[in-house]
């Protein structure tokens, strides 16, 4: 809520799984693109990520990059600091978007915009990348907004 | 019945707890306060605590079985168990873990423990994370979605969408805790009554759970005994039998960063009809139920995955007069629960629930025979149980 950023300094920031796992997932970001996994071996879609498919138990996963396109979910307003970097600020929007062209994947954010707004499930939303590239570890934020195509 | 089973096996025989305290407020040690509440199972039951062979807790709690063991001065140790997974979801799981032990003859007399101090340790909700979080907290931490009731909203939110339930429906729920805590001498919000008004006046800590939809954090220990059945009539009280138990959750239920096929569930779609099968009685056989509240919602979601109403039926069904002992429809949470009594991790839920077979509830369900305990909505895995009177078997 700086200007640049939707959240406060001093939330805790992201940092790719030692093991490598979600590492494309951040890595994409950076690029201000969407990849998730998609199975090699049936063509289905996971997230979030994991070693091995569960529809078909391959471990030969790819990913593959998806439209920044989707719709709310479900969507929370969190009023409640829990945070220190919380501490007397507004409240904030978290939603929860599903991508239809990724069999309905789900992904975690922030709405954009007005945080007292009424929000709805089912409006479509576009992706927002929120680069930090002052972060030790720079790294880069998926939010959403309202798509009025 | 299938012949795999523990119905009637196993009783509980003794209960026990220390004060319950708000939060940070014990005045002795969590190991101290757990060991407290076993000696008063035990005085409770009528045994020599030198009989205890086993121990079995949940939620990662600190107080080791082999301290305690040691502590005690037990003969010896033959079962330690811990219940894999997080919240309260495996307080009716511990009790069978228990009782399978002694069923399977691994063990005579086991204590079920939970021991709470976070004071001394550290408070779920407000857990300050690392600086940098990887693995599924990096999907959500930075968006400022950190605590449990953040975590559970958003499914609630998405329930409520579903169903076209309206918020306050959840009001009901916490109504009925507040109301039988007045009741309730151990109750820490005891002398605390909350009105209508008061729940519509308080603030939001996450839409759509307003505070008093939120359990509280306490300090405290609670414990029980459990011997098999045969020697269960040996002790001081009227036994409760495990008449069914049940632990689990659904397909991929914990599928990262909220992907659950099934998403708006309380986690227990196929866990309680494991429940009904082994206890051989269905809902209506139920006298009263109590649900763990971390959040209202996941009880209101519980209790129509156990069958008690529909989802469509939920916003008529959960008034105040339905919920409150000794006549509604279905008494909840008779003894304050988590919301109203004391945070003991759900296990003063198993308690009341004893407590009510055996008469003595301080808001006690006329001839209650067979009553349910309902544990950790939303997480995974959950439990719930079904303890009975003996002529119920």
């Amino acid at each position: 809520m700086d200007g640049t950023h939707y959240m406060p300094a001093g939330l805790p920031a992201p940092a790719a799984e030692a093991d490598g796992l979600d590492a494309p997932y951040w890595e994409g970001t950076r690029r201000g693109e969407l990849w998730i996994q998609r199975c090699r071996a049936c063509a289905g879609w996971q997230w979030g990520p994991e070693w091995i498919c569960h529809r078909c138990l391959s471990f030969d996963l790819g990913w593959e990059r998806v439209e920044g396109t989707g719709r709310i979910y479900s969507w929370e307003r969190v009023w409640h600091p829990v945070h220190p970097a919380l501490k007397g600020q507004p409240p904030y929007l978290v939603v929860l978007v599903e991508l239809p062209h990724a069999d309905n994947a789900r992904m975690i954010g922030n709405l954009l915009g007005d945080p007292h707004q009424e929000v709805r499930i089912g409006t479509a939303v576009k992706a927002v990348f929120e680069p930090h590239d002052e972060a030790k570890v720079p790294y880069t934020l998926v939010h959403w907004r309202p798509d009025d195509r | 019945m299938k012949e795999r089973s523990l119905r009637g096996k196993v009783a509980i025989v003794g209960v026990g707890e220390t004060t319950y305290y708000k939060h940070g407020r014990a005045p002795d040690s969590e190991f101290a306060l757990a060991l407290q509440a076993i000696l008063r199972a035990c005085e409770d039951a009528g045994i020599d605590p030198r009989r205890i062979d086993g121990f079995a807790s949940y939620s990662n709690d600190r107080n080791d079985p082999s301290r305690l063991a040691a502590a005690l001065g037990l003969p010896e140790l033959r079962f330690s168990n811990m219940q894999w997974g997080g919240g309260g979801g495996g307080g009716s799981a511990a009790v069978g873990n228990g009782a399978a032990a002694i069923a399977a003859g691994l063990a005579d007399c086991v204590i079920v423990f939970r021991a709470l101090a976070q004071g001394q340790f550290q408070r779920f909700g407000t857990a300050l994370p690392a600086a940098t979080v990887s693995g599924e907290a990096a999907l959500t931490f930075p968006y400022g979605l950190i605590s449990p009731a953040q975590r559970f909203a958003m499914r609630v939110m998405r329930y409520l969408h579903e169903h076209g339930i309206p918020r306050e429906a959840q009001r009901a729920i916490a109504l009925a805790s507040y109301h039988h805590a007045q009741s309730n001498p151990r109750a820490v919000m005891y002398g605390r009554p909350l009105t209508a008004e008061d729940y519509d006046a308080s603030r939001f800590i996450v839409e759509p759970f307003r505070l008093f939809d939120c359990c509280m954090e306490n300090d405290g220990a609670a414990a029980l005994v459990l011997v098999p059945a045969d020697q269960a009539r040996e002790t001081r009280h009227r036994p409760a039998y495990l008449l069914g138990v049940a632990q689990g959750s659904e397909y991929r239920n914990a599928a990262r960063g909220h992907n659950a096929p099934l998403y708006p569930t309380s986690s227990f779609t196929t866990v309680a009809p494991h429940l009904y099968e082994m206890a051989g009685v269905g809902p209506a056989d139920v006298d009263v139920v109590q649900s763990y509240e971390n959040f209202t919602g996941g009880v209101l979601m519980s209790l129509v995955e156990h069958g008690f109403f529909s989802a469509a039926e939920a916003s008529e069904f959960l008034t105040p007069d339905n919920l409150l002992a000794p006549h509604g429809k279905l008494p909840l949470n008779t003894s304050g629960g988590n919301l109203a009594e004391c945070y003991m991790h759900g296990l003063e839920l198993v308690i009341e629930a004893v407590r009510q077979l055996r008469g003595e509830s301080t808001s006690q369900v006329p001839d209650a025979r067979v009553s349910m305990v309902i544990s950790g909505p939303m997480v995974t895995p959950v439990s719930s149980l079904i303890l009975a009177e003996g002529d119920v078997l």
